[in-house]
């Protein structure tokens, strides 16, 4: 079936099975920075803007993206560099497998607060799961970012 | 020191926070067959007879392979130096189905649906069989899990018993008599999953040379060249293997698993291959840590001083012998040298094959599962004491210039090497922690907030940095006509940040800014020789070969700008810039030399390559203290502050090594409190998503500090030790000794679940109402 989307900024016409996720379509379609981790909705290194919320993109079907807007770092690099640099420089980003999921969400969470907490940050985040930093540099960089007290 | 010590950030690090094509499927060709295994669903069975008829009439699928279509070659999958000290167990296929997941087939197709229809037409007809699946009960059992003739290595297969370890130094039977106290108890560490968070993936084809590229997630390329090689009855010389980014490790991707599947399919049909794991996949059908029963005996006289440790264990390597001996050893060996003035110190260990998930490499190796069963004896002992725990570890721990006999006795997989410790911060690791931690105002001071009640325990421990003669790691060092240099490491960059950490070693020893290196690593065609990235080894193994190689490039820059300036070597010296002569006469810049050299006179290359065995593995050291909150109406814990002080020599990069820390810290926290892989009584796995194996999301915990003593680690890259397993030992047994400050009962079982604690509680309070 055809599906219809636009994808940072661009309509784009993509040829779905039925059961495709958005992910599958997604990555088959060259968008590289949204990854495959946990087929379950769980981990969040697949998440993407739809209409400006985070969705996973590993439990969202193609087909249900059709007509939507789709947001993926490619399209909020220019946005988003400065966070990428902040993390870079906690080291927080180890393999980085979790990173441009992370970007998404600190994309969204900017955009939904001006100045949130400790607390309001780590509940937002809580479905961008990482294996390797143990989150904490993530907060560092994430607090610098957003301009909000240590 | 001028660019090491020092937070650069990873080489890699904007383009793959940007989500840049660079992961094994970023980069795999559109056009590859999608491999996938059919899969056990017994926990043990033999195949009578298998079918795959029906698989290859569906339209796209291009090969199916059984166990019929490989050489039957014993291996082992586990990534080790040659020859492995696991045992050679395991064939690439077998007819034999040793836990449920265990390969079957492979099937490779033009699309995913396609081969996914292909596996369940796939007709097996199993004869099944009575799994092993208590691994106390696994020695002597009925069933044989390996009853073929033909594999090499293991202890005792017929009685299921895949190592076998024992050594002892005084008479521990004796000396405990003399003890004035002693501490006898029963720990048991469970299996845990690594779940990195980029499942396992690999692709592979056949370039214009007709040789086999395989790109793999791995942490050993070199291994996985040998071993594929050797599997499937291939010259090493017609594989290359090449690591690209990868998305975490932690020893569960130090093991061949998908290589040989993709490799076969190329071989076979001489096209592109892609096999990527899913998440179920992971769980069920890789590794995990191997679970242990510890038995430990502590001895001591009533000041405290420790006479005796006597440690005997029992570990679960599941269906194949992969690290059974290693891990073995090193649950004793990176764990009784803490304690190095005992008269009688003895160690026993068995590994039982069962029928579960193969057990294999995961961060921190042994040492984890021995820490818990001695950090806690060790509170256990200063309880009966009545001493402070603090300090009855100083009383009796390793310190610089002291030695322990294990050094030598117990390697990995066979003897050690002679070792007198030459860097050790780990009082001052103590003292800072203490402080920051406020340990003194905390212990016996129990503070109660109607059912929840706070206490604080603490643990030390110590790790290795690489493997005493056994690794072996190597660079090469390229000037470039502009001055800059390759780095050509076969180190491999788990995104620990080491392919920057060895650039910036580079560096140092040259006298350039680590801008000028570039780095490339893990690539079996392109870069020299390494073991791999495990064992805490790349800092100081591969650092030491990269530090040795820049050392003679340096040189190699000095004797031939002295051709040029035409003085003799002795008389000019390289900054970093230029090399002039000592009396200030005469220079050149590196970059005028580096363009003469390539293009205008006595043209030449600069190339310096260096290799690196190491003579010792200088510990790591830290002190971890932790403050918990139980709830005595449920039991739940809440760990509501970790401080943890890591002595890891220099540290070359302190972000980084903050971040491995706290990485390491928080898989330690996850294994104490609730990470578990269960099975039901089938040996089905329970626990295959990542919805009912949880690891711990940024909720899970409080507040953690992490803080460097640093110390001078003399045969270390300017001062560095390793860092990446030491952190996740503590953990356990730091949290379980804060439960019992915090609610007097003591879980010698990992994880620490509710149910347990109040299971604990309530017992306690049944036996107190029963005696009065």
């Amino acid at each position: 079936m055809r599906v219809e989307m636009t994808v940072n900024g661009e309509k784009k016409v993509f040829e779905v099975d039925p059961s495709d996720t958005l992910l599958d379509v997604l990555r088959r379609n060259g968008y590289l920075s949204v990854k495959k981790g946990c087929d379950t909705g769980t981990c969040g290194v697949c998440t993407v803007l739809m209409d400006g919320v985070p969705v996973l993109s590993c439990i969202v079907l193609a087909g249900k993206a059709h007509g939507h807007e789709i947001t993926t770092v490619e399209g909020i690099e220019n946005e988003m560099r400065e966070f990428a640099e902040k993390l870079a420089q906690e080291g927080a980003d180890q393999c980085g497998y979790c990173s441009p999921g992370l970007v998404v969400m600190v994309y969204a969470l900017k955009k939904m607060y001006s100045n949130p907490t400790e607390e309001e940050i780590k509940k937002f985040l809580i479905g961008n799961l990482c294996r390797c930093s143990g989150y904490q540099g993530q907060m560092r960089a994430i607090k610098k970012f957003l301009g909000v007290g240590e | 020191m001028k660019e090491v010590k020092k937070s650069v950030p990873k080489v890699d690090s904007i383009g793959l926070i940007l989500g840049k094509p660079a992961y094994t499927d970023d980069l795999a060709p559109k056009d590859a067959l999608i491999v996938k295994v059919s899969r056990s669903p017994h926990a043990f069975a033999r195949i009578r007879n298998i079918d795959v008829s029906k698989a290859l009439e569906i339209p796209g699928i291009e090969c199916v392979l059984t166990y019929k279509d490989f050489p039957r070659i014993p291996i082992t999958r586990a990534g080790q130096g040659f020859p492995e000290p696991s045992p050679w167990d395991k064939f690439v296929l077998d007819e034999y189905v040793r836990y449920v997941g265990d390969e079957v087939a492979v099937v490779a197709g033009k699309d995913e649906k396609i081969v996914e229809k292909a596996l369940e037409s796939i007709e097996v007809d199993y004869e099944v069989l009575e799994p092993v699946l208590d691994f106390e009960k696994a020695e002597g059992h009925p069933s044989i899990i390996h009853p073929e003739d033909d594999i090499e290595g293991p202890y005792d297969p017929k009685r299921n018993l895949a190592a076998y370890y024992e050594m002892s130094v005084g008479d521990v039977e004796e000396e405990l008599k003399k003890c004035d106290v002693v501490v006898k108890e029963r720990f048991y560490t469970q299996a845990q999953a690594h779940v990195m968070m980029e499942p396992h993936s690999v692709f592979s084809y056949l370039d214009l040379q007709g040789r086999l590229i395989i790109v793999t997630s791995t942490q050993v390329p070199f291994h996985v060249r040998r071993i594929v090689a050797r599997a499937l009855d291939i010259p090493i010389k017609k594989i290359r293997v090449i690591k690209p980014r990868i998305g975490g490790g932690f020893g569960g991707k130090q093991a061949i698993h998908g290589e040989i599947f993709t490799a076969a399919i190329t071989l076979k049909t001489g096209k592109p291959a892609k096999y990527v794991y899913t998440r179920k996949e992971v769980f069920e059908a890789t590794y995990t840590r191997h679970p242990m029963r510890i038995d430990i005996t502590l001895g001591a006289n009533k000041d405290g001083i420790l006479k005796v440790i006597d440690m005997e264990v029992l570990s679960d390597t599941g269906a194949y012998g992969e690290h059974s001996l290693t891990t073995l050893m090193v649950s004793g060996s990176k764990t009784l040298p803490l304690y190095n003035k005992v008269k009688a110190v003895r160690f026993r260990g068995k590994v039982v094959y069962t029928n579960h998930v193969p057990a294999g490499a995961f961060r921190g190796y042994g040492a984890v599962q021995g820490n818990f069963a001695l950090e806690s004896a060790m509170d256990i002992l200063a309880e009966k004491l009545g001493m402070d725990p603090v300090e009855i570890r100083k009383k009796n721990m390793i310190k610089e210039g002291e030695t322990s006999p294990i050094f030598k006795i117990m390697g990995e997989g066979r003897e050690g090497a002679e070792m007198v410790i030459k860097s050790c911060k780990l009082e001052e690791c103590i003292e800072r922690g203490k402080k920051i931690f406020k340990w003194d105002e905390k212990f016996k001071k129990r503070r109660r907030n109607g059912s929840r009640v706070r206490g604080v325990g603490m643990a030390i421990a110590m790790q290795g940095s690489g493997i005493a003669k056994i690794d072996m790691a190597s660079a090469v060092i390229k000037l470039n006509d502009d001055g800059s240099f390759n780095l050509l490491v076969g180190a491999t960059d788990l995104g620990t940040g080491s392919d920057t950490i060895l650039a910036q070693i580079a560096a140092e020893a040259l006298g350039v800014s680590v801008k000028d290196i570039i780095p490339y690593s893990s690539d079996t065609d392109l870069t020299p020789f390494d073991t791999g990235a495990y064992a805490s080894s790349t800092t100081y193994v591969s650092g030491n070969a990269v530090k040795l190689a820049a050392e003679k490039m340096k040189k190699l820059i000095e004797e031939e700008g002295a051709k040029k300036l035409g003085v003799d070597d002795e008389e000019v010296v390289f900054d970093g810039r230029v090399v002039k002569t000592k009396d200030g006469k005469s220079s050149i810049t590196l970059k005028e030399l580096a363009t003469i050299l390539c293009y205008t006179e006595n043209q030449k290359q600069l190339v310096a390559s260096a290799s690196y065995v190491p003579d010792e593995a200088p510990p790591p050291y830290i002190a971890s203290f932790a403050e918990v909150e139980v709830d005595e109406e449920t039991g739940k814990v809440d760990l509501i502050e970790y401080v943890t002080v890591v002595d890891c020599g220099t540290p070359i990069n302190p972000n980084l090594v903050k971040i491995q820390v706290e990485g390491a810290t928080v898989q330690g926290i996850g294994m104490a409190l609730f990470e578990d892989v269960k099975y039901d009584k089938r040996g089905r796995l329970l626990t295959n998503n990542m919805m009912f194996y949880k690891i711990p999301s940024r909720m899970d915990f409080g507040k953690i500090t992490v803080d460097i003593v640093e110390s001078y680690e003399p045969t270390g890259p300017f001062g560095a030790k390793s860092v990446a397993e030491v952190p996740t030992d503590t953990p356990p047994a730091a949290i379980a000794n804060a439960i019992y400050n915090a609610v007097g009962v003591r879980i010698k079982e990992l994880p620490i679940t509710p149910e347990k604690v109040f299971r604990a509680l309530k017992m306690k309070s049944e036996k107190i109402s029963s005696e009065s």
